[in-house]
């Protein structure tokens, strides 16, 4: 230990108290040391009752995002109403080929044989999953009355991940709701403004010559009210990338192949 | 040592209010005191991370360089601050969404920081824990103060139980919308730290300049 050096040092910086280097950066890599194992030993103690929490309420986003949600009501027992399905995006068409309750959408996307890197990538994502699991929502006579799909794209911060309902006529959005992101609180955050999301309802996505109308802007766009989602005041990025996501994900690379399907009666 | 334990524990909540006298911790206080239960949630993760803070800060008091001091002040604090939302994400999800990036900011919280440098550094473990809970409870009396207004008059309510029946809800009270908008704390802030300090002169600061008197000409 190079004690009387650094003394040295130490005395023409300004005769500071008597600290040593040595002992400074024992003290500097004990703290962290001990502070990290901590933080790290809580983490992975938590992780399995947040994961818990995670599934709840993404299963929670999907009641509501459907209008279906009452408060105080038993989740995971409203949310058996829903048939969960796997997707093959390209072709629009249910596969067979995974367990749709145990599919892992955000494990798919990064996997290289599930999932393709984007070169035309609008909603910011880098990689998409070619299959996605969907919520169907069937009425009482065993037909679809609405398709929850999943979407997610990036905003100003971060990627938000949310749902998108649409009627059983593969046009009408019924709702839209996002369950995460990091968007700046009073200014992006507002996405899950009630009142913000309440503004997508009954919108439709396509005009009827079939041309993806649906638009977050500042002002009405030529093609009508029904394609116009205002943008949210102060938050110009994250109108945009939710403009983005949600025109990429109802595009042809996205789920267009599955709404046809379901417009034409084939699902 | 000057103060006995229960003027450390009691003297933060009036006499030497973190908020109201030292004018710290602004900024959390702005943003979520909009309903009570997150301001309890809130007010009670402050208090246990410059509880903790400051009780491992002074047992290592000693020992800290004081050249990286504030570095090893603010590793204890994050560590801190990152289990609490740890535990928060777990055993109270709803309530850390509405939260959100604001107990990641308790690591910026003047107050933590404050008690830590001023207090911690200087005293033994035991007064410095008190203390750190003296602050927190002092802060948090403050941000239940602001919320009980904000969430009374802002949307008829106190902890989500309805008080007076929104107009919305076809009662007769019509809410009051600025109250739910940040800056309303800053007002209901600023007439709290009026109201203390008529109630006790003595936190009056001095005037820095007097405005002189200049005769006509």
């Amino acid at each position: 230990m190079s004690e009387t050096e650094s003394k040295g040092v130490i005395a023409r910086f300004l005769a500071a108290p008597p600290d040593s280097v040595g002992k400074t950066i024992f003290v500097a890599v004990a703290v962290c040391l001990v502070a990290s194992m901590i933080v790290s030993s809580a983490a992975v103690a938590l992780r399995p009752v947040q994961e818990v929490n995670k599934l709840k309420d993404k299963q929670m986003n999907i009641l509501q995002v459907a209008g279906l949600f009452e408060p105080g009501q038993n989740v995971a027992e409203a949310f058996k109403a829903f048939e969960p399905q796997v997707l093959e995006l390209a072709t629009g068409q249910f596969t067979d080929q995974f367990d749709a309750a145990t599919f892992d959408d955000k494990a798919a996307a990064n996997d290289a044989e599930l999932s393709r890197a984007l070169s035309d990538d609008p909603a910011g994502i880098g990689r998409q999953a070619l299959y996605r699991t969907v919520y169907l929502l069937r009425d009482e006579a065993g037909g679809i009355d609405k398709v929850i799909l999943p979407i997610h794209g990036y905003g100003l911060w971060s990627t938000l991940y949310g749902f998108i309902a649409v009627e059983e006529n593969g046009n009408d959005i019924f709702g839209l709701q996002f369950y995460q992101h990091g968007e700046t609180p009073g200014l992006g955050a507002e996405v899950d403004n009630p009142r913000w999301k309440a503004m997508w309802n009954g919108k439709k996505l396509r005009d009827d010559a079939g041309e993806l109308q649906i638009t977050v802007a500042k002002s009405q766009p030529a093609a009508g009210a029904d394609f116009y989602v205002d943008a949210l005041a102060g938050a110009t990025l994250t109108s945009v990338g939710v403009d983005n996501l949600v025109r990429f994900w109802m595009g042809e690379q996205g789920y267009a192949p599955f709404l046809e399907a379901l417009k034409a009666g084939e699902i | 040592m000057s103060q006995t334990k229960k003027e450390l524990l009691v003297d933060p909540l009036v006499d030497n209010n973190p908020i109201t006298l030292q004018v710290l911790g602004i900024c959390s206080a702005l943003a979520v005191t909009s309903s009570l239960q997150v301001a309890f949630v809130m007010a009670l993760a402050v208090t246990f991370v410059t509880a903790f803070s400051s009780f491992f800060i002074s047992i290592l008091r000693n020992q800290i360089p004081s050249s990286i001091r504030i570095i090893v002040q603010m590793v204890i604090i994050a560590s801190l601050v990152i289990l609490v939302d740890q535990i928060l994400k777990a055993y109270a999800f709803e309530i850390s969404k509405t939260l959100s990036v604001f107990v990641g900011l308790i690591i910026t919280n003047c107050i933590v920081m404050g008690r830590a440098e001023a207090f911690a550094m200087k005293n033994p473990p035991v007064a410095s824990f008190i203390d750190g809970v003296g602050n927190g409870l002092g802060y948090g009396l403050i941000l239940m103060l602001v919320g009980v207004i904000r969430e009374l008059f802002g949307s008829g309510s106190l902890f989500g139980v309805t008080i007076l029946q929104t107009v919305n809800n076809g009662g007769w009270y019509v809410p009051n919308g600025l109250l739910l908008l940040p800056p309303s704390a800053f007002f209901v802030i600023g007439l709290l730290i009026w109201a203390f300090r008529t109630w006790k002169p003595k936190q009056v600061e001095e005037r820095e300049f007097k405005i002189q008197s200049v005769e006509a000409h």
